[in-house]
């Protein structure tokens, strides 16, 4: 079934839309990310033109995560505390990345910008999740029985000033590492055009030293309102939130993210970050033959006004 | 003065005898509805005429459909240090956003260069760009590569032979329009050639328009932005929140 979206000015099959939709989705209530670095290039792939799929990506990840962080708010896998001061950081990232992107916007090469904050970044974090939860996993069969010892090494998150009672996370750690790990994320999902949970939990994880029970539910927390926030800057700025894409996305979207947040509650830690690693990599493995590989068509075609 | 009015004069009688077009189309608003998947427009008329058909040369029928212009920018690839990157950029001034000229033979054998040149009635003419930065020196291969890409699409057609002409007056055609068209008034011209010059041409134009929830959010994205950026993520919200409701009533049941 063809429909015509109005602010795309393109005709797709709506099917394609709801499964895209469904299966990131799950992705996203299984790891917590919004799925925006991958349904972005999906858009693309489709023929979305680049400025309404970024923008109507964010519109569908608002719906994606707030189907998944109900589910977490049931199970008290959310830490609020910890969100808003996350949230505080990601603003206010948001903003500052939004006058970056459009620095680059007028320095011509913000494709290639983009492009190589995905490779880098997804090839970092994919990396090092990799390695490390394999470690772990590897760890975890060696020493069956005996208990784990968990890592509370005092590093430099520790050892700064302001520090605040996170109970949910059961961390007592200063505010300023999340709320400059907030502002980190909101730079690079504005210049990234995605909620930015693909590099939260990880920073989360290893950085704060949060549990990952209370990653899921409290990174889905915050990315709701950075992807608002970005909704209404392209709403008011761009017009190319397209309203019928979204709502064929998140039909498909929140009944993944439900199934996915069903699904990753009955796996392990360990087994749900090598799974997500993975996914990481394959998506950086794809931008990086983009850049590398002789494309079969050198020009492309642009809007006018944009230098 | 006299002379000017012996030549009016003369031109009168040849005004008289030229060869008219009458024409039909299948219909003259294309309505975008949300089921828009592309249209097939009719183009057919006759050609009307008062004195009896000119034999020296055969009549050819030549037709255009053009969507509003607008400037493009047409990026190059390069490779730079391993990896490929946009480097030079050239703005088309004016490129047609859907373009069809349709022929009853081969184009260069219906129409010589110099009309088609006036007129600017094949796509390589009625893509205009005026200056490219000065360092770029095959600014035609940019032209070019806007051209392939829209063919690709389906958005520039060339239908050489696709007019059909029956005993020198009656013609018809068919177009193809795919379904991402822009919005606007579609120039169509039908021009009438005899030995590559044209002997009589026409002008009308059709209206390709979003209609009804189509047109409605269209111009509430632009008129109320606002309103229309909260509709979108009180949608989102609702549409998680229903979701999440939904699949917590299958578990307790």
């Amino acid at each position: 079934m063809q429909i015509y979206l109005p602010i795309a000015e393109v005709s797709v099959n709506a099917f394609l839309l709801l499964g895209l939709g469904g299966m990131v989705g799950i992705l996203s209530g299984m790891f917590g990310v919004g799925g925006g670095f991958l349904m972005t290039p999906l858009l693309f792939f489709i023929g979305i033109p680049p400025a309404v799929a970024v923008a109507t990506e964010a519109n569908q990840i608002v719906a994606s995560s707030f189907s998944g962080v109900l589910a977490h708010f049931r199970r008290k896998t959310v830490d609020l505390k910890m969100g808003t001061v996350l949230l505080v950081g990601g603003l206010t990232g948001a903003a500052l990345g939004v006058v970056i992107f459009n620095y680059l916007k007028s320095l011509g090469q913000v494709d290639l910008l983009v492009k190589l904050c995905y490779v880098v970044f997804l090839g970092i974090i994919g990396s090092l999740m990799f390695v490390e939860s394999v470690n772990a996993i590897r760890k975890a069969r060696g020493a069956e029985a005996g208990a784990a010892p968990k890592r509370r090494q005092r590093s430099w998150v520790h050892a700064m000033p302001m520090k605040m009672r996170f109970r949910t996370s059961g961390l007592y750690i200063s505010v300023i590492p999340p709320l400059i790990v907030g502002v980190v994320v909101g730079i690079l999902s504005a210049i990234m055009g995605v909620g930015g949970g693909f590099i939260m939990v990880p920073a989360m994880i290893y950085l704060l030293g949060m549990p990952t029970k209370v990653v899921v539910g409290t990174s889905l927390f915050q990315i709701i309102f950075v992807t608002g926030f970005t909704t209404m800057l392209h709403a008011t700025t761009n017009y190319t939130v397209d309203v019928v894409l979204a709502v064929l996305l998140l039909v498909g979207g929140v009944i993944g993210a439900q199934i996915g947040t069903r699904i990753g509650v009955k796996m392990k830690a360990e087994q749900l970050r090598v799974l997500l690693a993975l996914m990481v990599l394959v998506v950086c493995g794809k931008l990086a033959l983009d850049l590398l590989l002789q494309p079969s068509e050198l020009y492309s075609l642009g809007a006018a006004g944009g230098h | 003065m006299f002379r000017a009015f012996l030549t009016l004069l003369f031109l009168i009688p040849t005004l008289a005898s030229a060869e008219e077009v009458v024409l039909g189309l299948s219909k003259d608003n294309v309505a975008i509805t949300t089921s828009f998947d592309g249209s097939e427009i009719l183009i057919f008329g006759a050609v009307k005429r008062e004195a009896p058909i000119d034999q020296s040369a055969p009549l050819e029928v030549v037709i255009t459909v053009a969507g509003p212009s607008e400037p493009v920018v047409v990026r190059r690839k390069e490779n730079v240090f391993g990896i490929w990157v946009n480097t030079d950029a050239v703005e088309v001034d004016a490129a047609p956003s859907f373009y069809a000229v349709a022929t009853t033979g081969p184009i260069d054998q219906v129409l010589s260069n110099t009309e088609d040149l006036r007129q600017k009635i094949t796509i390589d003419n009625a893509i205009r760009s005026v200056g490219a930065p000065s360092n770029i020196t095959d600014a035609e291969s940019f032209t070019d590569a806007v051209i392939r890409i829209k063919q690709s699409q389906g958005l520039y057609q060339t239908l050489e032979g696709q007019v059909a002409l029956d005993q020198q007056t009656l013609f018809r055609t068919s177009i193809d329009m795919p379904a991402d068209l822009t919005e606007g008034d579609y120039a169509t011209r039908i021009f009438l050639t005899r030995d590559g010059q044209i002997v009589g041409d026409y002008e009308t134009s059709i209206a390709v328009q979003k209609v009804g929830l189509e047109r409605f959010l269209f111009n509430m994205s632009r008129e109320q932005p606002v309103w229309y950026g909260l509709m979108s993520l009180a949608i989102a919200i609702a549409a998680g929140w229903g979701a999440s409701a939904v699949f917590r009533i299958f578990r307790a049941g």
